[in-house]
């Protein structure tokens, strides 16, 4: 048994002293498969996140905002891709998540689970949905499996525009007419606890993550991460003049950082569990694009086939050179 | 505003941008629902480069109408009577291949009616359409080489783009009737005389379909006037979505 | 072997207009080299990054073996990405 314990006490000790972790190096299975679940996880949250954001394109109310919300949402397209591919390195094949994820097997980010129902849900997606995950996101260009950390990479730079884009569009609202004011309001309103529950449930709560930690695929705990987030944005909210929706949001002079209000678990959980607002409708959409392309991509990987036979008989039958 | 009291010259940008429009919001709504990831990305790039053509378009035309004409009053305060988009590129998706059969047919006039544009004496239309020769060209590539894929692919995708061809095939007369608008560009040389363009577009469309084991379709054409302002039912439908906005709001900036 | 839908896996790399050499961006599916390259100039030079594109069957790569004073203990085979066998135990820590 000795053997063993060495394998993954010198895993720990290489990890710990910030080395990266590659593809074909050896692995515990357990880091091993968390990641397949965190990358695959990140990876749905950006194909299922497109949804939300892809249901106002058509609604986009000027020229120059539909093409930044059509290269948004394309962008996310990409991260999903980046992602599928770093996860592909450790032994799972696309098919295979993409088919954890339309049976239920697999989650995704609970916050894609609301529906869009304002153009000012754009602005508030962008500032704060993509605000909490870019916090996320830095930590993990940091982590220790290669591919993983270098997608991350890819992802952050294309992500600074996108919160960009968002409060760019609070800011536009909370300057026009009293509707515009109030439907930024709105939004604020309907997609603030979401956002803090994005982090998830508090770490005591979160078995996984003391070892996630250790194997450096995870750097900041789920609180201090909220945390972070919500002293980033609360002078966000107020400069746009919107007031965030909790009660119990006032400065500590003494920590040093916002005190805030409870968050109803209930609701996370019950989200989690299948039964928000959209959960059926998003998981539905993925299902009915992935079955009506099937046919597309047969008829793609048959004609490729058919050329491949064509150029190699014709490879086969040309005459022999003099 | 009385567009239809625009300069001839400006409605012929109006013409040219309203195609790029409605096409590339057509393209946009595959956003999210592609057959597969790589190529929902490839969609959104061509919507992308469309409705960026439509507004380089547009803000010429609204530099020259005046009147504090912006980009955003042509597209989303304009009735459905008033925009002069070909009928074809405001027909619906369908499936795949309902969306590339429209794409192949639309794409390779477009090349042919660009290529006449850059030779315009008017030096800010012949720009803008030197700068999309790039981009027209590659979407021409993508949409014929899925047409072949297809066409050439497995049983069940040869009927489907057969069957999409002959349901679109109908609309792409109206390409080479010339109305008021491209009749009058012609004459002032700003575009090409669209009877022109017919043979050389068959050309293209035969070399393609040959390679996609599909014959041409052999369908009546309809009579078509979207651009003289009287389109098909689904350009309604279309308009109402997009412009929702704006006309809810009409006093907001946005 | 794999569904008639499924596309295989393919490597990219890019060279950007100043750059020397190519570096390797990712992966994408693609059913023929055609498509992998446009693919890959749609997914990775979306913002005009690289001018040269190579694309590559990722069952087409050989590798070496990594350097073992770096790494730990690696399989000796020659492929890029784990099989989906998941992790191999080198002979050297024996039975388990």
């Amino acid at each position: 048994m000795a053997p063993t314990i060495d394998m993954e006490a010198r895993f720990l000790d290489y990890v710990t002293a910030e080395n990266k972790v590659e593809p074909k190096d050896w692995m515990p299975e357990g880091y091993r498969k968390t990641l397949v679940r965190q990358i695959s996880q990140h990876a749905h949250s950006e194909i299922v996140g497109m949804l939300p954001e892809a249901n106002w394109i058509t609604r986009a109310p000027s020229l120059r905002s539909k093409l930044i919300l059509l290269a948004k949402v394309q962008d996310e397209a990409g991260h999903g891709l980046y992602l599928y591919s770093a996860a592909e390195t450790l032994g799972t094949s696309r098919d295979e998540m993409i088919a954890d994820l339309h049976s239920g097997k697999a989650k995704y980010s609970s916050i894609f689970n609301y529906p869009t129902l304002s153009w000012a849900d754009m602005g508030a997606i962008g500032w704060l949905v993509d605000g909490a995950a870019i916090q996320n996101q830095v930590m993990l260009c940091r982590a220790s499996y290669g591919p993983y950390s270098r997608a991350m990479v890819r992802i952050c730079k294309e992500e600074s525009f996108h919160q960009r884009q968002g409060y760019e569009i609070m800011l536009h609202l909370a300057k026009g007419t009293q509707e515009q004011k109030d439907m930024a309001q709105d939004a604020l309103n309907r997609w603030w606890w979401p956002s803090l529950m994005m982090f998830g449930p508090s770490d005591d709560n979160s078995p996984n993550s003391a070892q996630s930690m250790a194997w450096r695929i995870k750097r900041k705990s789920n609180d201090e991460l909220r945390q972070e987030f919500v002293d980033k944005t609360v002078p966000q909210a107020k400069f746009l003049g919107l007031s965030i929706p909790d009660a119990d949001l006032r400065w500590n002079e003494a920590l040093g950082q916002h005190d805030f209000g409870s968050i109803d678990w209930n609701e996370f959980f019950a989200v989690v569990a299948g039964n928000g607002p959209c959960n059926s409708e998003r998981i539905e959409a993925r299902r009915k694009a992935h079955a009506e392309g099937a046919w597309v991509r047969e008829a793609a990987s048959a004609y490729a086939a058919k050329q491949a036979a064509r150029r190699s008989s014709a490879a086969a039958t040309k005459p022999q050179a003099a | 505003m009385k567009w239809d009291t625009c300069d001839p010259s400006e409605q012929y940008l109006l013409h040219l941008g309203d195609d790029a429009l409605i096409l590339g919001h057509r393209l946009s709504e595959w956003c999210g629902h592609g057959p597969i990831l790589e190529e929902d990305i490839a969609l959104s790039n061509l919507a992308l480069d469309l409705v960026g053509l439509a507004r380089q378009y547009y803000q010429l035309a609204a530099k020259r109408i005046g009147l504090g004409t912006t980009e955003d009053r042509l597209a989303y305060w304009r009735g459905e009577r008033d925009f002069k988009n070909h009928v074809l590129v405001e027909q619906p998706n369908g499936d795949f291949a309902d969306t590339m059969a429209r794409q192949f047919l639309f794409d390779a006039f477009h090349l042919l009616q660009l290529e006449a544009i850059e030779q315009s004496p008017d030096a800010d239309l012949a720009a803008i359409a030197r700068k999309a020769l790039k981009e027209t060209t590659y979407r021409a590539q993508h949409s014929s080489e899925w047409v072949v894929r297809m066409g050439d692919g497995t049983d069940e995708s040869h009927s489907r783009i057969n069957a999409a061809l002959k349901r679109i095939w109908p609309f792409t007369d109206e390409l080479f009737q010339p109305a008021e608008v491209d009749r009058i560009a012609a004459e002032r040389g700003l575009g090409p005389d669209v009877r022109t363009l017919r043979e050389p577009w068959l050309e293209l469309i035969r070399e393609v379909l040959a390679k996609a084991q599909l014959s041409l379709p052999d369908m009546p054409q309809k009579l078509l006037r979207g651009k003289s302002g009287v389109h098909s039912e689904s350009l309604g439908f279309l308009l109402a979505e997009m412009q929702s906005l704006p006309r809810a709001y009409p006093d907001a900036q946005w | 072997m794999s569904a008639p839908d499924q596309w295989p896996l393919w490597e990219v790399f890019v060279r950007s207009k100043n750059g020397l050499a190519h570096k390797h961006s990712g992966s994408l599916h693609a059913p023929d080299a055609e498509m992998a390259l446009k693919n890959a100039r749609d997914v990775y030079t979306r913002r005009s990054e690289g001018t040269s594109i190579w694309v590559v069957l990722s069952s087409n790569i050989v590798a070496s073996a990594p350097d073992a004073k770096e790494v730990l203990f690696a399989p000796s085979d020659d492929k890029v990405y784990r099989h989906p066998t998941f992790y191999e135990i080198p002979d050297e820590v024996g039975h388990m």
